[in-house]
Parts: C-alpha cells; structure tokens; sequence
C-alpha cells in the first residue's frame, strides 16, 4: 500500500512538472522607465496555435524594431511592453485573455486571427474602450457592428472574395479565354461555404460554368474521392478554398492522379501562399494560384523581414507581415495622440494615413474600422517561390496561365 | 449516376484507408478486450509516432524502414507506460484508469506541441506519388503497402494471441483476470505486454500513414473517434472484428463521400454504425453477454 501511495505521489509531482513545463508562460519584458503596455492576441495553443505563433512572430519584430528605435518619441521615448494572450484557438479564450489584459491596463491589442476570435475579442475589448486592431479575421461582421474600438487593417471577406472573381477574370480575359468549366472545392464551414456560395453566382455570370461544387469537412482524412470526381467532371479550372492540411493533401492526390487542369486558382487558401508547401512539394505546388493576403515584395522592409524570419528557420507567412505592419500601425497612432488615453489612441487609429506597412496597400484609410484601401492579391507558386501575378502594380512576375501541358 | 470505374475506385480507396483505421483500431481493442477500458491516450501516442516517424526520416530513414524498429521502441515504450505509470496510479480502478489515460492524452499532446510546435508537416518521399495502374485505375503505391502491412500485422497480432503461450495467457487475463492470477500469470505483466502490443501497432500505423498523411500534435484525434466507431463496430475486443469493422467503416465512408459529398460522408459511417448496433448490440464479432 505504502508503495502504491509514493508512487501515486511521485507520480503527481512529476506530472505536475511536466504541465508546469508545457504551459510555462514566458515572463513579461520589466521596462526601466515607464513602458506602455500592448497587449498581443494570438491562438498560441489549440488547433490554430501554428498561426498564432506566426502572428506573434511578427509582432515580436514590430516590437523589438520599435523599441530599438528608441520607443514613442511623443511620450518621452516610452517602450513598447508585450502583454501576450493566448486565446487557445477559441473565442471564449480570446474573451479570457482581453478581460486579464484590459486589468494589466493595456493601451491597445492587436491580432485574434481567426474571425470567431477576433468578433468574440473586439466585442470584450469594446466594453473598456480599448483600441483593438483585427490582423486577420475576414469575417465582414467584425466591422459590421457599431464598434468604435474595432478596426481592420487586413481586407475582410467580401473584399477579398469580390476581388478574387475579378482578377479571375481579367487572367483568363488576358490569356485568352483558355477556362470555361470549373470545378469548386471548398471546407464546409463559414469560410468555405461562404465562398462558393458567391462563386455559384457570381461565376456563371461572367461566361463560366460551374460543372461541380464539393464540400469536405476539415480535418479531412483524405482527398482521394474529391480527386476522383474532378478527374470525371474533367474542369478547366480547379478552385479550392480549404485550410492548409486538405489542400496539400488534395495536391497530392491529384498530382499522383495525374489530374492536370489548365489552372488551380485558391481564394484565402491556407497551403498555396505558404511556403512550407511549396518547399515540401515544389511539384504538386507548381503554378498553383491563390488570392490571398500577401506582403508587398517591393518593399525593402518587407524583404527584410522575411530575410530575417527565414535565417531563424521559419516560415514567413501573411500573418508575419499582417502582425508586424499592425504593431507599426499602431506605434504610429500613439505618436500621434501622444497619449495612452484609449479613447485618443481609437481617435488616432481613426484618422491615421499610415504608409510604412509592409503590405500592397496604399496610406491606411478607416471608414467604419476597416481599412479601405487594403486589398488581396494574385500569387503563383513559380519554380519554388511565391510570387505576386496581380495586380501589375505590385507584381514581381508575370502569371503563367494556362499552365503548360 | 457514377461511372463504374469511378465507383470501384472509391472502393479500392476505402479499402485501403479502411485498412489503416483497422490497424489503429486493432491496439484500442486490443486493449479493451484485456483491460476492459478504453484508452483515451490513444490517438496522442499515434501523434507521437508519427513525429518518431517523422524525425527518423528526417534523419534519413524511410518510414517503411523504421516501421519494425519504431514498433519495438514503441512496445517497450507503451510497457513502461502501463507498468510504471497508467497501472499504479489506477489502482486497480476502472474509472481511475480512464482519467489516467485522459491525463496522458493532454500531457502527450501537449508536450508535442511545446516541443514541435503545432506545424503541420509532411514528408515527399520518392514513391509518395507513384501509382499502379490497373484496370484503368491509377492505385497509390503507399496506400496499398499501408493495406497488405495492415493486413498482415492483423493476421500477425491474431496468430499471437491464438497460438502463443503469451496470447494464451493475454486471452485467459482479458477472460478471468483472478483465474489467471491463481494459475501463475503475472497480470501486471500481461496488462503491460497489451499495451505494449497496442502502441507497437500504433507506431506501424504511424509509417504507413505519413507518406500518405501529415503529422501535427492534433493528428491522432482524426484517427481515433473513427478507431473507436470500428472497436465497437467490430465487437469490443475482437481481432478479427477490428479488421472486419475498419475495411467496412472505409469502404462506407468513402462511398457515402462520393454520393452524398465528403461532408455528409461521415453520416453514411454512423449510419451503418447504429443499424449495427441496433442488429447485433455487442458488435459484428462482439461475444453476445
């Protein structure tokens, strides 16, 4: 008995040491002089805890790029302070973590990334008054609400899915109408089901027919019958909207099934503007097209950024650039109301023209907290790389379409 | 209406998707039938295969390669388990057991995301995209290794427990745990050696699926409410059952899939899986109480 109880003893200790080690919070920077706390909102743990960490990678650069700089000039060179919250892939996390920031007395909070994230967050944060900056989360609700703490940078939904139609058509325009069927593949959630319900109707209006449309539920255990039935309906054009692990699994398939349409052309993929992909399965990525969020590869800042993401070993993701052009954003409204007043800092925010983001947008302009001047672009993976196909004014390669036999 | 070379290739693909959900079923029932408890770690240790699987290759071994060895690591691995740390700290109680096992999930899962982050990560091998071509269909060379190996650890585990003097006493455990004790078998042991069998097919099920599948800390909870469906389909407990119970959950799964969609698939599986159970409550192969 005496040992079975030790043991049990040993055993809870050790598993205590165990969880203390996995969810070890790192401490928060202690600023000498009087720092101005932000707090940073990403799913670091949970089912999307790969893109939260993306996401804080960013605003880690922002950060450190901001502080080394010597702070906010307008209040006395003040340093930026890293509140970070971990919203655990759910909104009731996010909800959690924006309660405990708004105690720490946080100025402002940028991320959220997933839309029921980031409308659960916005809504808690609006109860304090505290500025909330959503980096991804295209949701159209988010700014749809009367909320005067909530502002997008990034496009939402219906802009980057009106966008998507349009560039479609103006590539196929341009190469001469090569697709007139398609097929759609898209997750059964709001994303995906969303979309193809635009696409049903927007896409028959503009010359194409939809020969197809197949919806799979994520995680999807395999691809192989969705493969099956484009290779029967035989489309021109593929067009998937899915989450990462899908589309490389629906990749594969159809390039060990040798199903080779003219094009496949992703909206808000998760796999096609990611370079992980792309590197892992340079074949089956070959030519693949997305419209997606993308930073702009004209911009020295940006190509440093990603120089710099890529020596540590990561990937540089949209959301590395989305995060670290929100912490600037917002580095540039406290210079600006040279306050840590939230309601100043929301005014701020407001009325701000910032143009030294990293992404293809021109200076930011808020109408009802979304940036109206954001907009997605065309990428093509090309020999290994990801490249912007449109618009031409961001473009840094021509689009390759219809892909060659 | 689908052609038919469309329709025999979604069976030759259920089949073999089919064959690994056995597989991985085949060491959750495995376990049952000795333990008489479900093992809520069990898609936490097929996530850790499959990133044992994954560093092997990185590392430079083929997964196929590393099957044997990982199944050895593995058995020794799913032993110490029981013996050091799911055995005493239940106490001989069922439901301690369960809670156990539960804790061992989060902790397994978790550590892997703490170390590994939660990545989603695939290997390109040279034969991931090859294909037999047959009768018109183009059949995925690692799919179909993934079906005979399942098969024949199926067949393996079988002839072991039917024909060893270890399945002897593992059989005479999971049927009278006191009897088996009275004539000299080690029932600790013999709970041990199960779950070692079980993480032994776990780490087999790893390096047949990651040519195929990608690896992240959540992956085992894709594999483990279908495995579960198969145990109770195929009869809680039963070998054969488990094998039976998975081609049959794979085939279903993906015929539902190609009719009614990939989304609505799911419901022709729990469709089967509740006629079933309404027919033969104790499962295809389930001993009738």
């Amino acid at each position: 008995m005496r040992t079975s109880r030790n043991s049990r003893r040993d055993l809870l200790k050790s598993g205590a040491g165990l969880a203390l080690a996995t969810f070890a919070w790192p401490t928060y920077l202690r600023a000498e002089t009087a720092s101005i706390k932000i707090g940073v909102l990403q799913p670091l743990t949970g089912a999307l805890a790969f893109d939260g960490a993306q996401g804080k990678m960013g605003a880690d650069a922002a950060f450190k790029e901001i502080n080394d700089g010597g702070g906010i000039k307008a209040l006395g060179g003040a340093k930026l302070e890293m509140v970070v919250g971990d919203a655990r892939s759910t909104p009731d996390g996010g909800v959690q973590e924006v309660e405990r920031m708004a105690s720490e007395g946080v100025a402002a909070i940028v991320g959220g990334f997933a839309s029921p994230i980031c409308l659960a967050a916005t809504q808690a944060a609006s109860r304090y008054d505290i500025p909330y900056l959503v980096d991804v989360g295209v949701s159209d609700q988010i700014v749809s609400r009367g909320l005067t703490n909530t502002f997008r940078f990034a496009p939402g939904f219906g802009m980057v899915s009106k966008q998507a139609i349009a560039n479609l058509i103006k590539l196929n325009d341009g190469a001469g109408k090569p697709a007139k069927t398609v097929v759609l593949v898209h997750e059964d959630g709001l994303f995906g089901s969303g979309l193809a319900k635009l696409m049903q109707t927007e896409l028959p209006a503009n010359g194409f027919e939809i020969l197809d449309t197949i919806a799979h539920p994520t995680p999807a255990r395999d691809m192989s019958n969705i493969a099956l039935q484009i290779r029967a309906k035989n489309p021109d054009l593929v067009i998937p909207s899915s989450y990462y692990g899908e589309f490389v699994l629906l990749a594969r398939t159809m390039q060990q099934q040798r199903i080779r349409p003219k094009g496949i052309y992703c909206v808000l993929n998760g796999a096609a503007s990611n370079y992980r992909f792309v590197k892992e399965f340079p074949d089956a990525a070959q030519y693949v097209m997305d419209c997606n969020h993308w930073y702009d590869p004209r911009k020295a800042a940006a190509q440093k950024l990603k120089q710099a993401v890529e020596s540590d070993g990561k990937f540089f993701t949209y959301n590395v650039a989305l995060n670290y052009s929100g912490v600037l954003l917002l580095a540039d409204a406290l210079e600006r109301a040279a306050s840590v007043d939230r309601k100043a800092i929301t005014a701020a925010i407001a009325s701000s023209n910032f143009a030294r983001h990293i992404m293809p947008y021109g200076p930011t302009q808020f109408v009802n907290g979304q940036n109206t001047g954001a907009a997605p672009v065309n990428t093509q993976v090309q020999d290994k790389d990801i490249k912007v196909i449109f618009p031409g004014d961001f473009a840094d390669a021509k689009p390759v379409f219809p892909v060659p036999a | 209406m689908f052609a038919p070379s469309l329709i025999a290739a979604a069976v030759v693909n259920g089949l073999t998707t089919g064959a690994v959900y056995a597989l991985i079923a085949l060491g959750l029932t495995l376990v049952y039938g000795v333990l008489h408890i479900i093992n809520f770690a069990h898609g936490a240790i097929l996530g850790a295969a499959m990133f044992a699987a994954y560093f092997a290759y990185q590392a430079g071994v083929d997964p196929y390669v590393a099957a044997l060895p990982l199944a050895v690591v593995f058995f020794g691995l799913g032993y110490a388990v029981q013996r050091l740390v799911v055995g005493p700290a239940s106490h001989g109680e069922d439901r301690n057991f369960l809670l156990v096992t539960l804790g061992l999930s989060i902790i397994i899962e978790n550590l892997l995301l703490a170390a590994f982050s939660s990545d989603t990560r695939t290997i390109d091998t040279p034969y991931g995209f090859s294909t037999l071509e047959f009768a018109g269909l183009f059949l995925s060379l690692p799919k179909l290794i993934a079906f005979v190996v399942s098969c024949l650890v199926g067949a393996a585990l079988w002839a072991l427990l039917a024909a060893t003097d270890t399945g002897k006493a593992i059989r005479a455990v999971a049927k009278e745990r006191m009897g088996a004790a009275l004539v000299g078998i080690d029932a600790a042991h013999i709970f041990a050696v199960t779950f070692g069998l079980s993480a032994a097919c776990l780490a087999v099920a790893a390096c047949l699926l990651l040519p195929i599948y990608y690896v992240n800390p959540r992956v085992g909870e894709t594999y483990v409410l279908v495995a579960f469906t198969v145990v109770v389909l195929g009869g809680m407990g039963s070998i054969p059952g488990a094998m039976l119970g998975g081609l049959l959950i794979g085939v279903v799964e993906s015929l539902s899939g190609l009719f009614f969609g990939d989304s609505l698939g799911q419901l022709g599986v729990y469709l089967i899986f509740i006629i079933v159970l309404l027919v033969r409550p104790a499962g295809i192969f389930g001993a009738t109480a």
